[in-house]
């Protein structure tokens, strides 16, 4: 594809991203692609509503979704040092046995300790939310993995060669849940997302007040994981 | 007359050495273009400024979010990948590192992005 091919490619996804029923009205939670030569806006906070009421016990669709459209399929020798971009954690209330599952992964911190801890700056926010490792200049210090309260960060320890070409990825970087940035940008949603077969995942733009997200978030009750922190997460989950 | 002499042999001498020294004896590296002609600008300009454009865009794009920039890894590899092989490295004529080797300068693009055009990456969860 040449270099204008690609940019027609853009243009005609940005033009689908927004679906007109009548005028004035639009699908909600049809998200848009960027066009080309536009950056992320600070006006937008990419967010993820988890409903662990719905998320079922034993399912990993979203971890396997995750690894599929990341690339990952390294042999490790050591799993603990497997890539963890996104897992599943069962939970159980000991008091009353009460059971729940959800998928855990970077909560896209809006104050990110990551962030505050990298010496390079190679951890960074992006303006619309969406935390990221600028690997170009990632040291493979790992202070961000010992900062993240959600061990939400990865150090690969081995040579890769079989990478997704949207999803740079390599030895002596340290790496997490990019909330499938490539597939935002495009105005898809993240693969976990569009895999979970419950529909437990809701992806959106939290500072639309009109997104599906932001109106699940105004009128239910959820959670933001270890809220105490005060990192104002950008996932958040419902049911724990 | 001596004067002369010393002039000729200043004038002479380096353009003799010169000549020979660029002679076929010279390696280059081996260029190999699957695809010619489609290059966002000029030999010359890619030769000098490619490593600067990259960098420049990789900042855009990573760190604004920049897309669709005219100057692309992925873009790179559409066209100067071997037909061959698929790769823009893995032998002394790919098309990167066929002068990276010459010049000695170390490639390090592709320790984290995908050297080969089209590749469909598949997924084990770990
Ligand atoms: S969850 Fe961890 S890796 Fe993600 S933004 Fe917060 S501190 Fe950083
Ligand atoms: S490992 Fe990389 S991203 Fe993490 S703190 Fe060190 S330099 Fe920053």
């Amino acid at each position: 594809m040449s270099n204008n091919d690609r940019r027609g490619f853009l243009a005609a996804s940005a033009g689908l991203g927004l679906v007109a029923i009548a005028p004035g009205v639009h699908l909600m939670q049809v998200a848009q692609a960027r066009p080309a030569g536009e950056p992320a806006s600070k006006l937008q906070r990419w967010g993820m509503l988890v409903d662990t009421a719905k998320c079922a016990t034993g399912c990993d669709a979203c971890v396997s979704a995750c690894a599929t459209e990341n690339g990952i399929n390294e042999k490790v020798a050591d799993p603990r040092q497997a890539a963890q971009w996104i897992r599943k954690i069962d939970l159980k209330d000991p008091k009353n046995g009460r059971q729940h599952s959800l998928p855990m992964m970077c909560q896209h911190c809006a104050e990110p300790p990551c962030v505050d801890v990298c010496p390079t700056g190679a951890s960074m926010k992006r303006a619309d939310g969406i935390v990221l490792v600028d690997r170009h200049i990632c040291i493979g210090c790992r202070y961000c993995m010992m900062a993240c309260p959600y061990k939400a960060r990865s150090f690969v320890h081995q040579p890769l060669t079989q990478q997704n070409p949207e999803v740079p990825r390599g030895l002596g970087c340290v790496e997490s849940c990019t909330l499938c940035v490539h597939r935002v940008d495009k105005g898809q949603k993240p693969a976990c997302v569009e895999a979970c077969p419950e529909g437990a995942m809701v992806f959106g733009d939290l500072e639309d007040p009109n997104s599906d997200i932001a109106r699940r978030i105004a009128q239910t009750a959820t959670t933001q994981v270890r809220a105490d922190l005060k990192l104002n997460t950008g996932v958040r989950y419902q049911g724990i | 007359m001596r004067r002369a002499a010393t002039f000729l042999l200043l004038g002479v001498l380096p353009w003799l050495t010169f000549s020979a020294w660029a002679g076929d004896s010279v390696p280059k590296p081996t260029i190999r273009i699957a695809t010619e002609g489609k290059c966002i600008a000029p030999a010359e300009e890619m030769r000098r400024n490619h490593m600067d454009m990259l960098k420049h865009q990789r900042d855009k794009t990573l760190r604004q979010g920049i897309r669709g920039e005219k100057a692309s890894l992925n873009g790179c590899i559409e066209c100067h990948a071997a037909k061959s092989t698929g790769s823009v490295i893995g032998h002394d004529d790919s098309f990167c590192q066929s002068c990276h080797s010459y010049a000695a300068v170390k490639l390090d693009c592709w320790d984290c992005h995908q050297p080969k055009a089209g590749y469909k990456a598949t997924g084990v969860k770990p």
